[in-house]
């Protein structure tokens, strides 16, 4: 047994040295932390400041005005922005989740087969992320636009969906493989086909988060401008036609802030506002879906 | 793989030989008394009587304590189980050498009489190997030692019988000391117990050895 | 003879993990299954139900035969199978975000019952089966997780007999359960085997030694001694077997 005034004496001995150490190292972390929020809270600030004087009603309702004339709005690229989502949604959202759910139960489960398509699959799906935006744009611009000959809403949906499928992929696959193994063999265990015991219990279980995942995509895409340059391309009227350019937000901000008048400019860091407002409260509303089924029962 | 469990079982046997070798000493004193006509040995049988029932109380507390703590099974569990009810006739079995020095004293009182002792010597023999037998099976695990004592139960009886029929034509034929005649027969009724339980601890060691049952079969014997 | 398994082998990969074991179950009676970590106790029953196959690169050899009829045939679909021999884990597994009601009425909705009557008393008659109904009958709709350890294991209990299977196989059902829920269970199980044959796997020989009619001690994927549960466990006829119950290995 040692001495217990040894050890006592010992523990003391390394206090000053070790509390120094430990402070010094939290202040260092903090600052540093703090030092990472700097850029979004100058960003949010600034464009806060340029952009709000000029966000009106007039803004959101009424279309861009001819060079020159003051006033006028982003009504269309709004609503273009709000159709290229939805658009971009019906091919990212159902293709992303097929694509999770394959490599979360067939793959990673280690199904014999799908060795090696899995590997291709996730391969393709890890490339596809890191391919650059515009490149996509290009991609369906030769393979939309160029065979009818016009820009369009729907090339531009298209190439904001193939953006989507990585992000929907990826989330759903590591959420699906948070599910324990035991609750799949529950499921089979019942007497129930594979594709019920995925679809109406693993699925069906990590719906909130899956959706979480797929709002951060669609918040991830709707500022996306340099594909849309290519494929919806910018329109300064209404669009009704989905086989006709429509206007975007960030297509619209990128136009006028390049432009040589003053008024576009101010029009300009209102959209930005618009935009990174729009992008900030998805972010909070996954926040929001997240909080109630945070908390798991005892 | 050496568990703590053992060491409670050694001790735990340990502590049973120990009250079987204060009851074979009682039988021993007992033997003396009355075939060695050595008066002063009674005493101790009663002193040793003192000892074998604390002796009881604490084999029997020592068993229901495993029982309880170790949940034991099997191999395990006949030895204790078999342990509970060796301790029982360990008992008796002192109970009994206190009888015989009860009956020991009563005879001895009328010293002027010839004493006939017809077949108790050889009684008390016989009785005092098959304890000793009996509880040489348990310490050794022995199986066959173990079902010598079974055989050996006949034998005793035979001299208990023999003792009866031998004192009743003593006293039909006129002799006048009923009451140690009494006595005798008495005497010789203890020892068929003892043997008695000498055999229930012999069917009890098989039982902890084998599993099996064999009390109340029918046995084999020379008689 | 309601089950029976006639010289099954199971691998994974390459190593074999059941060497043939031949066991048969009476109907309606408790068999629990004992045996050192390893010994592929587990694996033994997930053969019955045939879950075993579900894991990549493992295969069986031997045959099932439950009711006469070998489950490995060509004929028998798996899925089907599984509604006659259900499964209950060691970890209770409620299925996250559904309520109680719809936990224990899940395989049946997606079995193909849908009327509300029906459901209804059959979600009762398994969650009295499976003495949990007194506690949940007020509370159908909270989540499944939020019970307590021992009532979701009871939940996950009352699930598989939704299905009316005619065998339970029971994975080590109380080891994550305190005392006091593990006594509840095995209470409700001596009185469930009037309606379906349980076998248990545990590691715990005092449990099978409580609740089961008949006993088998495996041991590296063979099976030691199969017998009557009070013979086994006063008089086994293996050495191994009296080693592994009293402790001295294992």
């Amino acid at each position: 047994m040692a001495n217990q005034f040894e050890m006592e004496r010992e523990m003391r001995a390394e206090q000053p040295g070790r509390r120094i150490t430990n402070v010094l190292m939290c202040s260092a972390l903090a600052f540093a932390a703090f030092v990472a929020i700097i850029p979004l809270v100058s960003v949010f600030g600034y464009v806060f400041l340029k952009g709000f004087s000029s966000v009106s009603i007039e803004f959101f309702t009424s279309m861009p005005k001819p060079v020159g004339e003051i006033g006028g709005g982003m009504a269309n690229a709004l609503a273009g922005t709000g159709i290229l989502v939805g658009l971009a949604g019906l091919v990212g959202i159902p293709w992303g989740l097929a694509a999770g759910v394959y490599l979360s139960e067939y793959v990673a489960a280690g199904e014999k087969g799908a060795g090696l398509g899995g590997s291709a699959i996730r391969f393709a799906i890890d490339m596809l992320a890191s391919i650059p935006s515009i490149i996509v744009g290009l991609f369906v611009y030769v393979l939309v636009v160029m065979p009818f000959k016009h820009f369009s809403a729907w090339a531009g949906g298209l190439a904001l969906g193939i953006l989507m499928i990585p992000t929907v992929a990826r989330t759903t696959e590591e959420l699906l493989k948070m599910v324990p193994v035991h609750v799949r063999e529950a499921g089979l265990a019942l007497g129930l086909p594979r594709w019920k015991v995925i679809v109406h219990i693993v699925l069906k279980g990590s719906l909130r988060p899956i959706s979480t995942g797929i709002v951060l995509a669609i918040a991830r895409v709707s500022g996306e401008t340099a594909p849309l340059l290519f494929t919806a391309f910018g329109n300064q009227y209404w669009s009704h036609d989905l086989s006709a350019p429509i206007a975007s937000l960030p297509v619209q901000i990128y136009t006028y802030a390049v432009s040589p008048f003053d008024e576009w400019h101010r029009q300009a860091w209102a959209g930005a506002l618009v935009l990174i407002l729009f992008v900030s409260s998805l972010n909070l509303l996954t926040r929001v879906i997240i909080k109630p089924s945070g908390r798991a029962g005892a | 793989m050496e568990r703590h469990f053992d060491e409670e079982l050694r001790k735990l046997k340990t502590q049973l030989l120990a009250m079987a070798g204060h009851v074979e000493r009682s039988i021993e004193h007992a033997a003396d008394a009355l075939v060695g006509r050595a008066a002063e040995a009674i005493p101790n049988i009663y002193e040793l009587e003192e000892e074998v029932n604390r002796e009881h109380k604490s084999v029997d507390e020592a068993c229901l304590r495993l029982l309880a703590l170790q949940q034991p099974l099997a191999a395990d569990l006949r030895l204790i189980v078999a342990v509970i009810k060796i301790n029982t006739d360990l008992e008796r079995m002192g109970d009994q050498a206190v009888n015989i020095a009860h009956h020991t004293e009563r005879y001895m009182a009328d010293r002027a009489k010839p004493e006939v002792l017809v077949d108790l010597p050889e009684m008390f023999s016989e009785t005092r190997f098959m304890v000793r037998e009996a509880i040489d099976a348990f310490v050794k695990n022995d199986e066959t030692l173990a079902r010598d004592v079974l055989k050996r139960d006949d034998r005793v009886d035979a001299f208990k019988h023999k003792i009866y029929s031998d004192i009743l034509k003593i006293l039909q034929s006129g002799a006048k000391d009923i009451e140690q005649g009494f006595s005798l027969i008495l005497i010789a009724r203890n020892l068929e117990r003892i043997a008695d339980h000498a055999t229930n601890i012999a069917e009890d060691v098989i039982f902890a050895i084998t599993g099996s049952d064999v009390r109340h079969s029918p046995r084999t014997g020379p008689f | 003879m309601i089950l029976k398994s006639e010289n099954l082998e199971a691998w994974f990969g390459e190593t074999k993990a059941l060497k043939g074991v031949g066991l048969e179950f009476e109907s309606n009676t408790i068999t629990a299954i004992i045996g050192p970590s390893g010994c592929g106790k587990s694996t033994y029953i997930r053969c019955l139900n045939r879950l075993h196959e579900e894991t990549p690169g493992a295969r069986i050899g031997g045959r099932v035969l439950l009711q006469g009829r070998n489950i490995y045939g060509p004929e028998v679909d798996p899925v089907l199978l599984r509604r006659q021999i259900g499964m209950v884990f060691q970890k209770p597994n409620p299925f996250p975000s559904m309520s109680v009601y719809d936990n224990v009425a899940v395989g049946l909705k997606l079995g193909g019952i849908r009327k509300k009557r029906e459901l209804d008393s059959r979600v009762e008659w398994s969650l009295r089966l499976a003495a949990l109904w007194d506690e949940v009958k007020d509370k159908l709709a909270r989540p499944g997780i939020s019970l307590s350890g021992g009532q979701q294991q009871r939940l996950c209990i009352a699930r598989a007999l939704a299905v009316k299977p005619v065998v339970l196989l029971m994975d080590e059902p109380t080891s994550a359960l305190d005392p006091v829920s593990t006594a509840r269970i095995e209470e409700l199980l001596t009185d469930l085997k009037k309606t379906v044959t349980i076998i248990i796997v545990t590691h715990n020989m005092q449990q099978s030694a409580r609740i089961s009619d008949k006993t088998a001690f495996l041991l590296m994927g063979e099976l030691v001694e199969f017998g009557e549960t009070s013979a086994l466990f006063t008089t086994p006829k293996d050495k191994r077997t009296e080693s592994y119950i009293t402790g001295r290995f294992g």
